[in-house]
């Protein structure tokens, strides 16, 4: 049972960066492939928190770590040069480099410290993802553009 | 010949002034009588607090760059630029000489319905007066109780930088004569259960979400048949999407898929809000699940565009 859950992690997970490593760097696909595995495994870890698939530590565990490390890689995807072409990513990226590295770092710490001590159940699970949530949004709102 | 020329000046000169007295009269403000606001009692605070977050107040009033409860103070001083201009939101906090503190239930619900500022004065409606007039008397009660019991600023925001001729105020009754009304936005079937009909009541009036996803024409008012049908982003980058049921970014969503993206934050794959609507989502997260089930219903109900 266990192994199965291992199993379609790494499957997905593997999926993930291989569509990340097809498109190429800097460019709205690679960005987004990036932002869809830390969708991916958040919505792993809120199906169990939301009590819609049972508990599991390993599941828990492998979510976080995508999270972790996908986080940390995220702004090499937004080096100088690569402003252009992307109607998604906000020119403000650009203009405050800091900040736009400094909340993707702090999103990866998060995973990290989390990882540490991971989730045993539904609840610590859910306060693990509120402290994760927390940090989608204030970027999302400074860096991201709409397009429609 | 020269009597009939003068009488037939003076018919024009006639015609002129009264043609311009009806044209005042028609767009004078219009503000509710005193009596109307008389006795609607004591607010609820608990309440007013709700419609306080489902108004989204603090997006405009709050100082720049405030966060948490800082934005409880509602000083104003966000620049909001537009294609008429740049307005400058004024300080609301209960202050006696920088804010509304002198301000009666009277002067604030005639702002809030009407459009009429407490010296008689049109208000621009880059103030959502044109979506607030739908709320309810008690509502409007509630919020003022509850928006007195805020913290008290100093601050004076400078006034609007607005080239002419939309710097003249007068002609805000005109544009009132074409685009202000309290109408129900849609017609919804006669037979919508109630949740779609509080759905309305709160996307319609204080939830002001046509402002944003309602298309404009060039005098800045809403498009005929395009509610929510989606807009350029006001505040510069992008697009305010279409949120009517068939549209691509939200088509595919369930009625519980939107109450718990207005709750969380989150889609249905786990993408998060953005852009202005972060904000707007951090407001209404703080009113009750059933409120933003009931946004959901009407937004399933609206007309497709």
């Amino acid at each position: 049972m266990r192994l199965k859950a291992i199993a379609a992690t790494v499957l997905v997970a593997g999926l993930g960066v291989g569509i990340a490593i097809a498109a190429e760097d800097g460019t709205h696909d690679a960005r987004a492939a990036l932002m869809k595995k830390i969708g991916g495994a958040t919505g792993a870890m809120a199906a169990m928190a939301k009590g819609e698939k049972p508990f599991d530590a390993e599941v828990v565990k492998a979510s976080l770590t995508t999270i972790s490390e996908t986080a940390k890689v995220f702004p090499d995807q937004f080096k100088p040069g690569t402003e252009k072409g992307d109607k998604a990513a906000s020119p403000k990226i650009w203009e405050d480099p800091a900040d736009f590295k400094a909340r993707a770092m702090k999103l990866s710490e998060d995973a990290g410290k989390i990882l540490a001590t991971p989730p045993t159940d539904v609840a610590t699970l859910g306060a693990a993802m509120k402290t994760l949530g927390a940090n989608c949004g204030g970027c999302h709102e400074k860096f991201r553009i709409k397009t429609d | 010949m020269v009597r009939r020329f003068v009488r037939f000046l003076l018919c024009l000169v006639g015609v002129a002034v009264i043609g311009g007295g009806v044209f005042y009269f028609i767009t004078a403000p219009n503000p509710l009588p005193e009596s109307h606001w008389a006795n609607l009692g004591a607010p609820d605070l608990k309440n007013g607090e709700m419609v306080f977050w489902t108004g989204g107040c603090v997006s405009c009033h709050a100082a720049p760059g405030s966060e948490g409860d800082a934005k409880l103070t509602l000083s104003g001083g966000l620049a909001l630029k537009s294609p008429f201009g740049t307005f400058h939101v004024p300080n609301i906090s209960p202050d006696e000489q920088a804010g509304i503190g002198t301000w009666t239930l009277a002067d604030f619900g005639n702002a809030m319905k009407r459009g009429v500022a407490k010296n008689g004065e049109h208000l621009y409606p880059s103030f959502p007066y044109n979506s607030y007039a739908r709320m309810s008397d008690k509502d409007i009660n509630d919020l003022f109780g509850y928006l007195k019991t805020l913290p008290k600023s100093v601050n004076v925001a400078p006034p609007h930088e607005l080239p002419f001729p939309f710097n003249i105020r007068l002609a805000l009754g005109g544009w009132k004569f074409l685009y202000f009304n309290d109408e129900p936005r849609v017609a919804l079937a006669a037979n919508v259960d109630d949740q779609v009909k509080r759905g309305q009541y709160l996307v319609e009036g204080a939830g002001h979400c046509g402002e944003c996803h309602t298309p404009r024409d060039q005098l800045g008012g809403f498009e005929a048949g395009k509610w929510l049908a989606g807009a350029p982003n006001p505040e510069g980058e992008g697009r305010i999407p279409d949120i009517t049921p068939g549209s691509k970014a939200v088509g595919s969503w369930s009625q519980e898929d939107i109450a718990n993206y207005l709750e969380t934050g989150f889609t249905p794959d786990f993408d998060s809000a953005g852009g202005s609507m972060a904000e707007v989502q951090r407001n209404l997260a703080h009113a009750p699940k059933p409120e933003l089930e009931a946004i959901a219903a009407y937004l399933k109900a609206v007309p497709n565009r």
